[in-house]
């Protein structure tokens, strides 16, 4: 393959809190312009992957690495790690009282470009792509000057995380348990909102209980995550086996294989 | 010499000079009595004034002179206000705009005869009759200080700014004074700043009192950002009549020790107070409030929020309390103090003090002590936000709902880039 082409490569990542291993042995890469869902039961560890690839610093990593664009981003810090291009949705997005959604993402974009050596975005260019973003998200008027996630309902907060990575156009977004606290119309919007920031040169991806959110946004690959590994890979096929007949049969086999 | 004995030999030889000569020799007597408060004494439990006390303080400040460009940095400028600087505890008429037809703007020395009269009649009048050690000082020896006057339906047509300024070679002990009455259905607001301007150490004991009649409203500002070496005990007293609104907004970044005593007393019915501060302290500065509300009346409202941001060894204490006599049925009382130790040294000594004599009230008080949210850290980090600024962010989130409610636009700036170069930062939050 195309090595230009990679842009995440995790290898036997291993990463736990204190004594407790959560990720056993990680391998997973993604390319440019590719959607991974990643499923998997209750306490499999997706949200503990998602949180080590952004750098959260509960999380120790035993061994492994993690490359993103060909360079290692272990030793990096969250927020350099979002300056890469690096960008995660929240399951459960921080209420922050007294900073605006726009004040935020204003500080959020020109830390960003800081980092990047360039100069802060103008007022007026700032304003235009949030309205163009909040259009394509259909977010309502009035919604820029609220405090961050305060008092917001599950569906606006899911809709906020979508509307910062519309605005900051990450080369990555892992979103996790996007489609929870979604009902069937925001869940729509919010894929369609993702769908169309699709491009050749970024990728997604996408951590999920349930196999409802693929309908909207369709994998190219499918990978289930149990017990800290990567258990089976397969297609969005897999993804609606799993929907049918649940994760029990894939933990028998791979408890047989252990056997 | 001590300090205590110092103030009674200065005031023994200059009784012949002042005003109010019964009511000053009342008070030096009890200073004589009961002298400075020590840690044994319940007000002063958690701050201890010895160091302080056992230092040389010159009383009277030699020769000096300051600059209005000196002052600029201190002041809002964009604003337009009505200025009075004191230096040393002098007015400075060339460095002050006080011309105000309506309203009397002037000081206890320059005020007229007619203006004389009710000085005479409020001096003292909020104070306690047996006023602690450090108000018992400023009574007996304190000359001048701003006076201000809104007479009856009189609204004041922009804020003032009172500077008490210092400058001296050697250590300075320094008693300001201020009077304010604000007669039935008049309105002011009011910013206030003493700041040294010198390197060496200043020690203020200042008292404010602050008269709000019927109907009138009183916004009153302090902020507290001297340098390193200053040290202050604030004493504001606020009486309130009926159905008026008084504000006592209190900022506390600066200063090495800073003792805020602060007291509302509701006289008349259907009245609000409303006492907010943000303090944000570090290395080896100590920040002490000390509110009492004196619920004497029915039917009033009282309001205290108190934030504090604690770095390095800082030390804070709180004491917030709330007396509801017996007569003061259907009062509505409320306090909070959140408080944010950014590292293991840091302390706070927090107390609601809640006596309630009536039966028929809404009272509430809690406080808080934490961390900044290591989740909340961790998200905006992971927006690109560096950690020194996603924590600046937190501050600003966690102060606030107090600086919202600052009514002079251009304070609210000011108050804002002071945060923002206290915590280190050049991030300017639109609040």
């Amino acid at each position: 393959m195309d090595k230009k082409k990679i842009m995440l490569k995790i290898k036997g990542l291993k990463a736990g809190v204190e004594e407790n291993n959560i990720l056993k042995g990680i391998d997973l890469e993604v390319n440019k312009g590719e959607i991974h869902a990643i499923m998997g039961p209750n306490g499999s560890g997706k949200s503990t992957l998602s949180s080590v690839i952004a750098g959260k610093e509960d999380y120790e990593v035993e061994s492994g690495s993690i490359e993103f664009d060909g360079t290692s981003i272990m030793d990096l810090s969250p927020e350099e790690r979002a300056h890469l291009g690096i960008f995660l949705s929240f399951q459960y997005p921080v209420e922050i009282p007294g900073v605006s959604v726009s004040n935020f993402i204003k500080t959020s974009i020109n830390e960003t470009r800081k980092a990047k050596g360039l100069e802060p975005m103008p007022a007026g260019e700032l304003l235009k792509l949030m309205r163009e973003k909040m259009e394509l998200l259909d977010i309502k008027k009035g919604f820029l000057s609220r405090s961050l996630n305060q008092g917001f309902s599950g569906g606006e907060k899911k809709r906020n995380e979508i509307f910062q990575l519309a605005t900051l156009a990450p080369k990555l977004a892992i979103l996790d348990e996007t489609d929870s606290g979604l009902d069937i119309d925001a869940l729509r919007i919010v894929a369609n909102g993702i769908n169309k920031l699709r491009t050749p040169e970024n990728a997604t991806i996408v951590i999920t209980h349930y196999q409802r959110l693929l309908d909207y946004i369709v994998p190219d690959f499918v990978h289930v995550l149990y017990n800290g590994r990567i258990v089976k890979s397969g297609t969005k096929e897999l993804a609606y086996e799993l929907e049918e007949k649940g994760y029990d049969w894939i933990i028998k086999e791979v408890e047989e294989q252990c056997i | 010499m001590h300090l205590k004995e110092k103030l009674i030999s200065t005031f023994d030889q200059s009784l012949d000079q002042l005003s109010f000569q019964e009511k000053r020799k009342e008070s030096m007597q009890r200073l004589k009595q009961d002298g400075f408060p020590t840690i044994r004494n319940e007000e002063w439990k958690y701050t201890n004034l010895q160091p302080l006390l056992k230092k040389e303080f010159e009383l009277k400040a030699s020769n000096s002179t300051i600059t209005i460009e000196e002052i600029n940095e201190y002041i809002l400028k964009d604003t337009d206000t009505y200025l009075m600087v004191f230096l040393n505890g002098v007015f400075e008429p060339s460095l002050s705009s006080i011309s105000c037809e309506k309203a009397h703007i002037s000081t206890f020395k320059n005020a007229n005869e007619e203006q004389q009269k009710i000085i005479e009649k409020y001096w003292g009048s909020c104070l306690p009759k047996q006023g602690d050690a450090f108000v018992s000082a400023n009574n007996g020896l304190a000359q001048e200080g701003a006076f201000v006057y809104i007479p009856k339906s009189v609204v004041l047509d922009k804020p003032l700014q009172i500077v008490y300024a210092s400058k001296n070679e050697n250590p300075l002990f320094l008693q300001t004074r201020s009077l304010l009455v604000i007669e039935e259905n008049g309105q002011a607001q009011i910013t206030e700043r003493h700041q040294n301007f010198s390197d060496s150490e200043v020690f203020t004991n200042a008292v404010t009192e602050i008269v709000v009649k019927q109907n009138a409203i009183a916004d009153f500002y302090k902020i507290q950002n001297d340098n390193f070496k200053c040290s202050i005990i604030d004493n504001t007293w606020v009486n309130q009549a009926n159905n008026c609104n008084c504000t006592v907004d209190t900022f506390s970044f600066g200063g090495k020790m800073v003792r805020n005593n602060l007291t509302f007393s509701m006289l008349g019915e259907h009245s609000q107070s409303n006492m907010r501060g943000i303090t944000l302290i570090g290395k080896d500065q100590l920040v002490d409030h000390h509110t009492l509300v004196d619920h004497l009346v029915p039917n009033c409202l009282s309001n205290e929020l108190y934030k504090g941001i604690y770095d390095h060894n800082a030390k804070g204490v709180f004491n917030g309390k709330v007396m509801v006599h017996p007569d003061a049925q259907k009062t509505n009382a409320f306090q909070s103090n959140n408080n944010l130790l950014l590292t293991d040294d840091a302390s706070i000594d927090t107390k609601p003090q809640l006596e309630i004599y009536a039966d028929d009230v809404a009272c509430s008080h809690g406080c808080t002590i934490g961390q900044l949210d290591d989740e909340a850290l961790f998200y905006l980090r992971a927006r690109g936000i560096p950690k020194k600024e996603a924590q600046a962010m937190l501050m600003y989130a966690f102060a606030n709902d107090v600086l919202n409610n600052v009514k002079i636009e251009e304070l609210k700036k000011k108050l804002n880039l002071i945060i923002a170069e206290k915590i280190g930062v050049e991030l300017a939050i639109e609040l």
